[in-house]
């Protein structure tokens, strides 16, 4: 049964994946009052894409924090905040600003519950941002996330669809370890049916967005778009394409990449982020493993190319994979050129 | 902002009964770390030990001032401060021997302890590392209203560390019940940190307005008062502290690190151990207090010598983890 739907007996709204998100951390601070908004203009201003707006109003400064422009610093906080009985939802604007927290993430929250036996937990989410295309350059325009999955204790999650965001970010909340949890801002007026009910979508499984039969797209946060953009396109030339979204790049949901490889015989992996290293190489790798046997043709990867993401648009434009791209790997792969 | 203190003047905050435990803990600091060398001179210790010797009144003077619930971060040095907010050696030596008994079940070792019973969040082999844990502590005591402070021990060689003062400004503006206690022991590893640190050390927390004040680090009776001037003002909610306190590693920078000649002199070290020293001072002071005759001070260093011993067996007895739990705690 997909997840990426909501069950035809609940009744729906349509909201965008901006209002997901707030609507996601609402419902949660409602819940719980250990949890908190920590980051750079996050409170009256509800951050530059406003993804955080009213919930200041609703819940007081006291609890959605402005912070000096410190990455480090506040992350860092949060880190011990979460040790100590606080659940702290950490914003860093763009995920490019990740860089500045490193040590935090990576050397402190990621490690302290292993280090310490268990003793010491870090119940702490880390929103940020991915995607390029809006002409920003290269220090605005990363997607770092491959990054994280390397690193054993941290969880990742990269949504798609307003529904995924909330129900994720939902769960990422109630998590009891550090999630970093990674939003397209191409996405955040991207709108979509989301269930008036309370709901969580588990880390660690991933949701088959279209089925199909001839090749599976494996895709991640916006680029799941793309890759059912590119359904769309080669079922006109009699091609079915199945599209996964794992959803959580860590965990990673290898079953249902698996079982799907090995129905349709075939597979591409998108995603927006460096294909040196990445995610797309990852995940690869784990279709090889497993259905090496029922592989038609190579698994192949589109990542964005290996160069910093340029600013003029017809630069951007040509690093970052495109329907076009998909249809015409899937034809080749296929054989139907 | 800056004030030295005067022991003198308020010897009187210091009771018998504390004045013997603060005696029993530096012995008992001293004696486990000198036993630490012995186990890595014997090859028995896996990795590597950085000891607390000669720092000791620093950790004691510093913990004495805290209650148990107090939450303290330590350093890649932190035997000492994990002992005196109250961890047993016994479990410690566990950890440092990679056992299942150790306080973080083997997973952490000499760099890492954490005893969150005792308030202790874990040492950080990242220098500065745990800054911002501490002061997440102190935001998570005010927001949580329990009136409990953090202390964030770190060595002056945290001082080169920005996030340092990104949290310390965090901690102004927000008047957060941490206090800041800087180790100042000279060298930074193998440097001397007049070769790493421009400026005065207390005109940083004087940049952010925030109390600063500098002690004696050689003297527990000096640290205890000081930082229980700073607690007792961060527990009121008048906001963070800054501690300066000048002491000296007698040892190397790491168990291994032996031949010093290159970056002090042998002279250097002596006058220290001999001029210097935080036990054969307090032990004096507690003999002028009229609190301790020779026969007790004796008969404290038997017992703390002989608990120390006891928690060394204990510790080698004790079983390993076992290879089928290495990914255990990895995710809660």
């Amino acid at each position: 049964m997909s997840h990426g739907t909501p069950m035809r007996e609940t009744t729906t709204r349509t909201l965008t994946y901006a209002e997901a998100i707030r609507e996601a951390l609402a419902e949660e601070m409602r819940r719980d009052a250990r949890v908190i908004i920590l980051g750079e203009d996050v409170a009256e201003a509800g951050t530059p894409f406003k993804v955080l707006a009213g919930l200041a109003a609703e819940f007081g400064t006291e609890r959605v924090i402005d912070t000096p422009i410190s990455e480090a610093g506040f992350t860092g906080l949060a880190v011990g905040a979460a040790m100590t009985g606080m659940r702290p939802v950490v914003d860093i604007m763009f995920g490019d600003f990740l860089t500045l927290t490193m040590d935090q993430v990576v050397n402190q929250a990621a490690k302290v519950h292993y280090m310490s036996g268990g003793a010491l937990r870090v119940p702490m989410v880390l929103r940020t941002t991915l995607g390029a295309a809006r002409r920003s350059a290269a220090q605005h325009s990363q997607s770092l996330h491959a990054w994280f999955g390397h690193v054993p204790g941290l969880k990742v999650a990269l949504p798609s669809t307003p529904y995924d965001a909330k129900g994720l970010l939902k769960s990422a909340v109630r998590d009891d370890n550090p999630v970093v949890f990674f939003e397209d801002k191409m996405m955040y007026k991207l709108a979509g049916p989301v269930p008036d009910e309370d709901y969580l979508i588990p880390l660690g499984v991933a949701d088959v967005k279209l089925t199909g039969l001839d090749i599976t797209i494996v895709a991640t946060s916006g680029m799941v778009q793309t890759a059912l953009e590119a359904a769309g396109l080669l079922d006109e030339i009699g091609i079915s394409a199945e599209v996964i979204d794992p959803r959580t790049t860590s965990p990673l949901d290898r079953d249902t990449l698996i079982e799907s490889v090995k129905k349709t015989t075939r597979a591409i992996v998108v995603d927006e982020g460096h294909e040196c290293y990445g995610v797309t190489a990852e995940i690869a790798a784990v279709i090889a493993e497993g259905a090496f046997y029922h592989l038609d043709a190579p698994v192949k990867r589109l990542g964005a190319m290996d160069v910093p993401v340029p600013f003029s648009p017809v630069l951007e434009d040509a690093t970052v994979p495109t329907a076009r791209m998909v249809v015409d790997l899937a034809r080749s792969l296929c054989g139907k050129t | 902002m800056t004030t030295v203190l005067r022991p003198s003047s308020v010897e009187r905050d210091i009771s018998r009964s504390r004045g013997l435990q603060m005696y029993s803990q530096m012995l008992q600091i001293r004696a486990f770390e000198e036993k630490v060398n012995e186990l890595y001179t014997r090859a028995i210790m896996p990795g590597l030990a950085h000891l607390y010797i000669g720092q000791e009144a620093v950790a004691v003077g510093v913990c004495q001032a805290l209650r148990r619930d107090d939450y303290i971060t330590s350093t890649h040095r932190g035997h000492g401060h994990c002992l005196a907010k109250g961890a047993k050696p016994d479990r410690m030596f566990a950890e440092l021997l990679g056992k299942e008994t150790g306080y973080c079940k083997g997973r952490g070792g000499s760099m890492h302890i954490a005893d969150p019973a005792s308030g202790n969040l874990g040492a950080n082999a990242i220098v500065a590392g745990s800054a911002g844990i501490a002061t997440g502590a102190a935001f998570s005591a005010k927001w949580r209203q329990t009136d409990g402070v953090a202390v964030c021990f770190f060595g002056e060689g945290a001082l080169g560390q920005g996030v340092l003062y990104e949290v310390m400004n965090l901690a102004q503006l927000w008047t957060l019940p941490v206090i800041y206690v800087c180790e100042n022991n000279l060298y930074n590893e193998y440097t001397h940190y007049s070769e790493t640190t421009a400026g005065d050390i207390l005109a940083r927390p004087a940049a952010f307005g925030m109390r600063g004040e500098q002690v004696d680090g050689q003297d527990a009776v000096a640290v205890f008062t000081a930082t229980t001037t700073l607690v007792a003002r961060a527990r009121e909610g008048r906001g963070p502290g800054f501690l300066l306190c000048h002491t000296y590693r007698y040892r190397g920078h790491h168990v291994g690190d032996i031949n010093r000649t290159f970056y002090r002199s042998k002279e250097e070290e002596q006058e220290w151990v001999t001029q210097h020293d935080p036990i054969a001072r307090f032990a004096a002071w507690l003999s002028e207090a009229g609190f301790a005759t020779p026969a007790d001070l004796e008969r404290i260093g038997a017992r703390v010598s002989a608990e120390i011993d006891a928690a060394v067996e204990s510790a080698l007895d004790a079983p390993y983890p076992d290879a089928a739990d290495v990914a255990r705690y990895a995710y809660a």
